[in-house]
């Protein structure tokens, strides 16, 4: 069971610095939306590893529903926001929102 | 019964659903001060009861593991207050009967989920209640839909995701050492270990806290957020919502969880004083009167860092004392902000002036709050500041010391530019017509600043039951 | 097994690489249902079923199509306009690899060792549905995430009444 280890974390920390890298990187609102789910996906993978190496499954698989639920609503926020912006603007740049000199 | 805190508001959310509407749409308000005060009662002066007693019918469905000390106390008397001002605020200047309602209810759930925080022993219950602030807060900036909203919103949530997303891997790396999320498991298993795997995840956790809360490096959706927003939620967001989901985490889990060791204070501190000297200087340059507030906020959190990066336990109390007392101020100035909005309808200093004629109220509240941001001797803020310096002074910090004194300086400078620009001087020609403000958007800050006046008063009767507690959380 | 499982670690990266990568919209939302599905197999293996259903009647179904909805309702599919800018597309992850090289050293040099000792889980109790009762505190947590959703909804979707 322990050799499942190495080769998940290495996945795991793949995954996070891909869907990292497109938050960085992308121009478009939509896209960053889907690299954080992407960091997420990453996140759970990495609680059901913990959960399989301790040899008990049971308490990160309430943890990673709970997890789920969560994600859903703040994607479904994410897109209305995302929506409203396109009603203003017209576009989904980002550089159409660098108004407010953060 | 330290689950009503938390169930209360929830129930009273599904109950003021329900589908009759007519008799519902006024008795929001209502509910959400009575909620409050109810909290703020119960806390003050039933603590005892309040904290060990159950309800025998709640007990049997929902036994809870909820702790209550000192530390909750001061928190859950800061979200009660501020809960309460921003209720007011929201109820004055909030658009027509449906979106109150709205607004009201999603107060309502914020005043649930920060309760939730302060009150879980859990380290997964800490992350699901950070997340449904998170998610309501990001709810309240949106909440009038215009284009700057929207753009500070979406940074929020996107700065958010990313510390959630750094938050759980540093849960499902320390699940490997103990079976149990529970904060008592975690600090026996981890406590004083040096393995490496620990401080990885130590290290990324303290990094999603310190985003979570604007920290120096991660600031970049702060300033946005909290100018764009209607002003009841920046009030909210600023006064309690970003302390309850940063640095309240932080100072429960650097305390009980992993303990103060050398790398984790020194990072606290080298963090907190960046923090201090940048949004100091930062506030110094802004035009516009929420932006400069927001780097204020950033410049008071990095004291409440910089002080609970000593390790001692007066440095501790030093924390917890400034985040009520900015908790205080920063509601009373966000108050103001709102009082001349309504009136005024813009932020830009330097068009603002000479408005302490026509609305003397606002001008009196807004110095006296001034006064105690910067440090001035007989107000609040300049007994924290002299308890976050001594501790800094006792535990051999020198430099930080300094450092603090300093920006104190600086502090007190953009303070009195604000007071200056939007207070006193000639009045534009625009600002004839101006009159004082409706009583109900300046109440909230009056008893602000009576609470404000009332802490320096009595400081030293505080000193006795309010912080020496604290030592002993 | 163990090579069958290095092997589906390949897919779910793989299939991470194609969804940021791809140009367009829509793709990259069905790359991300995708993604889902794989991580449903690899949490099967892992013992883990009933995540593994909830992940993927969840994150493969309902928010791909809320992300395709979103794409549909926001940029209508002008293949033209797509296609010319994806000529420099790949240029903007130029520095993936290296990243990812960079990463690699980093582990290697600093010789990462895990001697974890597995902790003793006996406090657990062992069937599914009592954990429901020990986690109770979530589950309240997941009713109010769910009613501030549809306080979201409710105000973030609203029509902006013409007068």
């Amino acid at each position: 069971m322990i050799e499942f280890l190495w080769p998940t974390l290495i996945a795991v920390m793949l995954v996070f610095v891909i869907g990292l890298y497109c938050v960085l990187v992308t121009f478009n609102l939509i896209r960053l939306l889907i690299g954080l789910e992407i960091m997420i996906k990453a996140v759970t993978l990495l609680l059901i590893l913990s959960g399989y190496v301790i040899g008990h499954p049971y308490l990160t698989q309430s943890m990673v529903i709970t997890l789920i639920v969560i994600e859903v609503v703040v994607m479904v926020v994410a897109v209305g926001v995302v929506l409203n912006i396109y009603t203003h603007t017209g576009t989904l740049d980002t550089r159409s929102i660098r108004e407010l000199k953060g | 019964m330290a689950a009503l805190f938390i169930l209360l508001p929830l129930f009273l959310v599904m109950l003021l659903n329900l589908p009759l509407k007519k008799f519902m749409r006024p008795i929001v308000f209502w509910a959400i001060l009575a909620v409050s005060c109810m909290q703020l009662i119960a806390v003050i002066f039933y603590f005892q009861e309040v904290s060990q007693q159950t309800l025998p019918i709640l007990a049997s469905v929902f036994n809870f593991p909820l702790a209550m000390d000192s530390l909750t106390r001061v928190m859950l008397v800061g979200i009660a207050m501020v809960t309460i001002s921003s209720a007011m605020i929201a109820n004055s200047l909030a658009g027509n009967v449906e979106r109150r309602f709205n607004y009201l209810n999603i107060l309502l759930i914020i005043l649930g989920g920060m309760n939730g925080v302060v009150l879980v022993k859990d380290i997964f219950s800490l992350y699901v209640f950070l997340e449904i602030t998170a998610l309501s807060a990001f709810i309240l900036i949106a909440f009038r839909r215009d284009r700057h909203s929207l753009e500070g919103a979406y940074k929020y949530i996107v700065f958010s995701s990313i510390a959630t997303v750094l938050l759980l891997a540093s849960i499902a790396l320390l699940i490997l050492f103990t079976g149990d999320t529970s904060f008592a498991a975690l600090s026996t298993a981890i406590k004083g270990q040096g393995n490496q795997l620990v401080v990885f995840s130590i290290a990324i956790f303290i990094v999603g806290l310190m985003i979570k809360s604007g920290l120096m490096p991660f600031h970049g959706w702060l300033p946005d957020a909290y100018s764009t927003a209607p002003d009841s939620a920046s009030l909210l967001l600023a006064g309690i919502v970003t302390k309850t989901v940063g640095v309240y985490p932080l100072i429960r889990i650097v305390y009980s969880v992993f303990g103060f060791s050398v790398p984790v204070n020194n990072i606290l501190m080298f963090f907190g004083a960046a923090s201090i000297v940048f949004g100091a200087f930062a506030a110094l340059t802004q035009a516009d009167l929420k932006r400069m507030l927001a780097y204020s906020s950033i410049s008071q959190v990095g004291y409440i860092i910089l002080s609970l990066g000593c390790g001692s336990l007066l440095g501790m109390a030093g924390a917890v004392f400034h985040i009520f007392n900015h908790a205080v101020f920063k509601s009373t100035l966000f108050a103001n902000a709102a009082a001349i909005d309504s009136k005024v309808s813009s932020y830009d200093l330097e068009n603002l002036g000479g408005l302490a004629q026509k609305m003397p109220v606002t001008g009196t509240v807004s110095a006296l709050a001034c006064l105690s941001v910067a440090g001035i001797p007989p107000l609040a803020g300049f007994w924290s500041k002299l308890i976050i310096i001594l501790a800094l002074w006792a535990s051999n910090n020198y430099f930080y010391a300094v450092i603090a004194v300093l920006s104190s300086i600086v502090t007190l400078a953009y303070m009195l530019t604000l007071q200056r620009k939007v207070f006193f001087g000639k009045p534009d020609a625009k600002m004839q017509n101006v009159t004082e403000a409706k009583f109900s958007v300046l109440l909230p800050g009056i008893i602000l600043a009576c609470v404000m006046i009332a802490v320096s008063i009595s400081f030293p009767f505080l000193l006795g039951t309010f912080i020496i507690p604290l030592k002993g959380i | 097994m163990f090579s069958l499982y290095v092997f589906i670690l390949a897919v779910l990266v793989l299939m991470a690489l194609f969804t940021i990568m791809t140009t367009s919209l829509l793709r990259a939302g069905l790359g991300l249902a995708l993604t889902s599905a794989v991580l449903t197999v690899l949490m099967f293996i892992l013992n883990t079923p009933l995540a593994a259903v909830f992940e993927l009647s969840v994150c493969a179904g309902l928010i791909p199509v809320i992300f395709i909805t979103v794409i549909t309702l926001t940029k209508p599919l002008k293949k033209l306009e797509a296609e010319e800018s994806a000529k420099e597309k790949f240029h903007r992850f130029r520095y993936l690899p290296l990243i990812v090289l960079f990463l690699f050293v980093l582990f290697v040099a600093l010789n990462i060792k895990l001697n974890i000792a597995l902790p003793n889980v006996e406090m657990e109790p062992d069937a599914r549905q009592i954990i429901w009762n020990v986690r109770r505190m979530d589950l309240i947590g997941q009713v109010m995430v769910l009613l501030t959703g549809a306080f979201g909804i409710l105000v973030l979707f609203r029509e902006i009444r013409k007068r």
